[in-house]
Formats: C-alpha cells, sequence, structure tokens
C-alpha cells in the first residue's frame, strides 16, 4: 500500500518532537481509539492512557530510523492501541472482551513487546528518582532532565558556587545509580 | 572523592568540553586502566538512559499538554459515559450472561446427576420380564389347567384375576421367598407354584420398588419348611465371564438356561444390577442367577429393549444389604437366615438342578 506522504511528514515531525506534528496526529486518532476502549470494558480514562501510550509506541518507532509506515497510519494507531488495550485488561484479569470495529490490522508484537520493556525502564528510573528525595530530585532533574546549566543551577539552588553544586550533583547522581541498578536487577 | 572526579571527567569527555591535552591524558587512562574504560561505558550508557527518560517525560507532558489544549479548543470530545446502571449492565453483560449461564448448567448437571444416579428402568429401555396375562388367555389358561390338574386344588381366589407372573426363590428354608417388586405390583394376592404344580399362599412381607426387591412369606399348611437350601448368596463380586445359569418360569414349567458374566454394571453403568449373558424372557423376573459352585450372584430383572441378549440382573450385594435392612427393621424378620455355604458345590449340573429347583417357585399375581 502506498503511504500518504503527508502523513510520512508527520511521522518526520513526531521524531523532532513537533507540537504540531502531535497535534495533528492526536486530533485526528484519538476519537477513534476513545470509541474502541469505550465499547470495550474502559473508562475515559482507560482511553486517554491508552492512546498516549500509542503515541508513545508510534514516538519511538518514529525516531528509531527503521520504521517504515507500509498501512494507513490509522489503522497502525488502531493495531496499536487495540493490542495495548487487550495486555491491560488481561493484566487486570478482567474479562477480555471480543473486539469488534474496523477488523484491518496489522502487526504489531515487535512494537509492543519492546514498548513494554521502555516502560518498565523508564517506570524504574522514576521510582529510582522519586526514592532520591530532596534535593538530589530537583538538583537531578534540573541538570540531566531540563538541561540546564551548572551556574544557574548554582544560584537557583541557593550553593555559593557552581563547583559545589556539581560535587552534589555527582553525589546524587552516584546515588541515583545505585537505586536504579538496585531497582533494575529486582524487577529483572 | 576520586569517583566524583572521575565522574565528572567522563561527562565532561562525553560533552567534548576537554581541551586536547587532557583528552589525549584521558584517553590513554582509559586505555591502561580498565576499571576506568568500564566506567566509562557504564556511565555512558546511564547517561542515555537518562536522556531517554527525560525524552520520554517530556513527550509525555507534551502529550498531557496537547490533550488539554485539544480539549479545550473542542477538537476532541471526552465520550461521557451512559448513565452508571447501564453502563455497568453493558459493562457486565457478558460476564453475567456467563455467570448466568454456568449457573444454568451447573443446575442441569446436578439435575443430570441426581436422574443418573436414581435412575429407574424406564419402560422405553428396559422390559420387566414378568409374564403379563391378558383375561381371555388367562381364562383358557385356566379350564386348561383344571382339566390337567382336576384332582388338584387351585389355591387362586375365586373369580380373581390372574394379572401378572414371574419367578421366586426361597432365602430361608421357613418359607421366606425372594423375587422382583415389579412382579407382584399392582396385584393383591399371591400364589407361588413349583415344579410340581404345587400352588401355595404366599403374602407380601416386604416391597422395596427402587431397588425392585419384594420379600414374600410362604403362609400355607401344605408347604413343607426345608432344613437347609442347596444354594447360598454370594458376597463377593463376580469376574467377568464367569460361567452362570439360572432357572425361571417363562412358561408354566421351570426353564433352565445358561450364559456368563457379561458385565459389572447394569443399564447405563448402573451399579445397582449387572449384566449377563443368559437367555431371558418375559416369566423370568424374580428368577435366582447361579454361578457354577451354586451361589446365587443375583436376580434377572429386565433386558434391553433396544438390543439383543442384553438382559440384567440385581446384583447379590443388593439382595444381602436388602435382606439386612429389613432384619434390623422389622422384628419378626429378625430370625430370618440366609443361607451362608453352598451344598452343591462340585456336582454335576444336573444333580445341582435337581437339588434346587424345589426351591424356585413360580409367582403368581392375582
Amino acid at each position: 500500500m502506498k503511504t500518504d506522504p503527508r502523513e510520512i511528514a508527520l511521522l518526520e515531525g513526531l521524531a523532532k518532537n513537533e507540537r504540531q506534528a502531535i497535534e495533528t496526529i492526536y486530533k485526528q486518532h484519538y476519537n477513534m481509539v476513545q470509541a474502541l476502549i469505550i465499547n470495550n470494558n474502559g473508562s475515559i480514562d482507560d482511553a486517554r492512557d491508552i492512546f498516549q501510550e500509542t503515541m508513545i509506541v508510534l514516538y519511538e518507532k518514529a525516531r528509531s530510523g527503521t520504521f517504515e509506515l507500509n498501512c494507513l497510519l490509522k489503522t497502525y494507531i488502531y493495531s496499536v492501541g487495540r493490542r495495548l488495550w487487550l495486555k491491560k485488561l488481561q493484566q487486570q484479569q478482567k474479562f477480555v472482551p471480543e473486539m469488534n470495529g474496523i477488523d484491518e490490522l496489522v502487526p504489531v508484537e515487535e512494537e509492543i513487546e519492546a514498548h513494554g520493556e521502555r516502560n518498565m525502564e523508564f517506570q524504574t528510573m522514576e521510582k529510582a528518582m522519586l526514592n532520591l528525595g530532596e534535593p538530589c530530585r530537583s538538583l537531578l532533574d534540573a541538570f540531566y532532565l531540563q538541561k540546564r546549566n551548572m551556574t544557574e543551577i548554582a544560584g537557583h539552588f541557593g550553593y555559593t558556587n557552581s563547583d559545589n553544586a556539581k560535587n552534589q550533583k555527582y553525589k546524587c547522581l552516584m546515588r541515583l545509580r545505585k537505586l536504579f541498578f538496585a531497582a533494575f536487577k529486582n524487577t529483572l | 572523592m576520586e569517583d566524583l572526579q572521575i565522574l565528572d571527567a567522563i561527562e565532561r569527555y562525553l560533552r567534548d568540553e576537554m581541551n586536547p591535552e587532557e583528552k589525549a591524558y584521558f584517553e590513554q587512562l582509559r586505555k591502561t586502566n580498565p576499571e576506568v574504560d568500564q566506567l566509562v561505558v557504564e556511565h555512558t550508557m546511564f547517561l542515555q538512559q537518562m536522556d531517554r527518560f527525560a525524552e520520554w517525560k517530556n513527550f509525555k507532558s507534551t502529550l498531557q499538554d496537547v490533550h488539554h489544549q485539544l480539549l479545550d479548543n473542542g477538537d476532541i470530545k471526552e465520550e461521557t459515559p451512559r448513565a452508571t446502571v447501564v453502563h455497568y449492565l453493558k459493562k457486565y453483560k457478558r460476564v453475567m450472561a456467563v455467570a448466568a449461564s454456568i449457573a444454568g448448567i451447573t443446575t442441569l448437571l446436578i439435575a443430570g446427576a441426581a436422574t443418573y444416579y436414581n435412575r429407574r428402568a424406564s419402560n422405553e429401555d428396559l422390559q420387566q420380564l414378568r409374564r403379563e396375562f391378558k383375561q381371555e388367555v388367562a381364562n383358557k389358561k385356566n379350564e386348561v389347567l383344571n382339566e390337567v390338574n382336576q384332582k388338584m386344588i387351585s389355591k387362586a381366589p375365586e373369580n380373581a384375576e390372574l394379572i401378572s407372573g414371574g419367578t421366586g426363590f426361597l432365602i430361608d428354608g421357613k418359607g421366606y421367598l425372594v423375587t422382583n417388586a415389579h412382579v407382584i405390583k399392582g396385584g393383591s394376592t399371591f400364589v407361588v407354584q413349583n415344579n410340581k404344580a404345587q400352588e401355595f399362599r404366599a403374602k407380601t412381607v416386604y416391597v422395596n420398588e427402587s431397588n425392585d426387591i419384594a420379600i414374600l412369606k410362604i403362609g400355607d399348611p401344605d408347604f413343607k419348611p426345608q432344613a437347609v437350601l442347596p444354594y447360598s448368596i454370594r458376597k463377593n463380586s463376580v469376574e467377568l465371564g464367569e460361567p452362570l445359569f439360572t432357572l425361571g418360569f417363562p412358561r408354566d414349567e421351570i426353564v433352565y438356561n445358561e450364559g456368563y458374566m457379561s458385565a459389572k454394571t447394569g443399564f447405563n453403568g448402573d451399579t445397582m444390577t449387572c449384566q449377563i449373558g443368559v437367555p431371558a424372557n418375559p416369566g423370568n423376573s424374580g428368577g435366582p442367577v447361579f454361578n457354577r459352585n451354586g451361589e446365587v450372584i443375583g436376580i434377572i430383572n429386565t433386558r434391553q429393549r433396544t438390543a439383543e441378549g442384553v438382559v440384567f440382573a440385581i446384583t447379590a450385594k443388593n439382595i444381602i444389604r436388602t435382606l439386612e435392612t429389613i432384619k434390623k427393621e422389622d422384628s419378626t424378620l429378625r430370625n430370618l437366615k440366609f443361607p451362608a455355604n453352598t451344598q452343591i458345590k462340585g456336582l454335576e449340573r444336573v444333580q445341582q438342578i435337581k437339588k434346587i429347583e424345589d426351591c424356585v417357585f413360580m409367582v403368581k399375581s392375582y
């Protein structure tokens, strides 16, 4: 099937984390996924979670550079969302309904599996960050996640100079690594 | 402190913030010190992980942002769930349907199991082997009998119709007979007749229609009690293929038949009965089934209509159980003795029959 060039452009935008692309995809496909979830024992919140996870799968896939969309974006999103929802239902040990809707599906098992693994890593990281406590969490968040520079951070957190802040940051980083690897080993 | 310095160095190295001199030194250090090298690789991976984590978090918050923005703009709509009850009804419709079907199936199964274990021989599948006497035939027969046995006084009640007939056999020499409950069903007066055409009046002592066993007592002054019965009732189970023989009254004459043990259970797995491969006809009902030692192993009661040569007999265990029950229940029957040892073991069949035939009676129900 020939892919719509507009959809390819959308995916390229998504890969670059362009807000316009995200909004467009969101607008076009949210209602479809929501209908799928709501009609299959899900709530509004479930619908939002599943759609956003689907977007993350799509985002990771688009960024990987190896993604070839050889069906409609709509079909792909539907397939991923459906698979994610089935998985969630199984985890909650709810009765799994026969999903009906548009029947056209594409295989997405690999994506879902990779997504599950990544999700576990990120959640481990998030937990480790939470367990770190203040001021370490904010300090690392500012430096590694928000990528602010050290002088700015020193001023913000009230360190006398950036070297002090740096030392503190490294100590925090050591602790985070310990927490992360300990938790990661446990989950594996 | 050293660790911190190394971490700092690694980060600066990765961010390419080192001056060439320092960089060369650090690269040299990596080459010579595997521990440092290992640390560099590990930390690089960890930092990548952090980066991806940061992107993931950012993307998530962007998504939330977009979601709210689109909601506010009315570009997407959150479908409100239907009224709660209806919603739950719909949500659990399948679960309820499944639960209801399980309940239904369970009920059916229990009911099915109950009927299965309570299974009575239904008339459609099984034929009870009693002789039915139709009025005209009976009259004619009586005339003939009267002619033949002119000298004999019939014990049959006057003006009474003969309803049915079967076979019975003594279980106590004092005159207690076992037969099938269905043989005497519907009758009010019972006459038993031996192979010499002698008739004795009998009355019912016990009837159990559920396991089709009835006990009659000959209460006739002409009856001479027997001190010892030639046969016994077998307490243990019977092996498949064991040779068996029966005596009964499908006619007015005693009839001998032989066969074998076919199956340990009866119709549809009924454990109260067993299947035997012995020809049996109406009138054989209530007749004893013997093994070659002269032990009673059962009472013939039915045959399958839809199959050839499939005859069922109430097991001896059942007889013993019934006898023990009534001995407890009825104080007048406390002295009831059923034979424990067979007297005819090892005898030739002809001799065995000669001993047994005096103890087997035709049961006539008026």
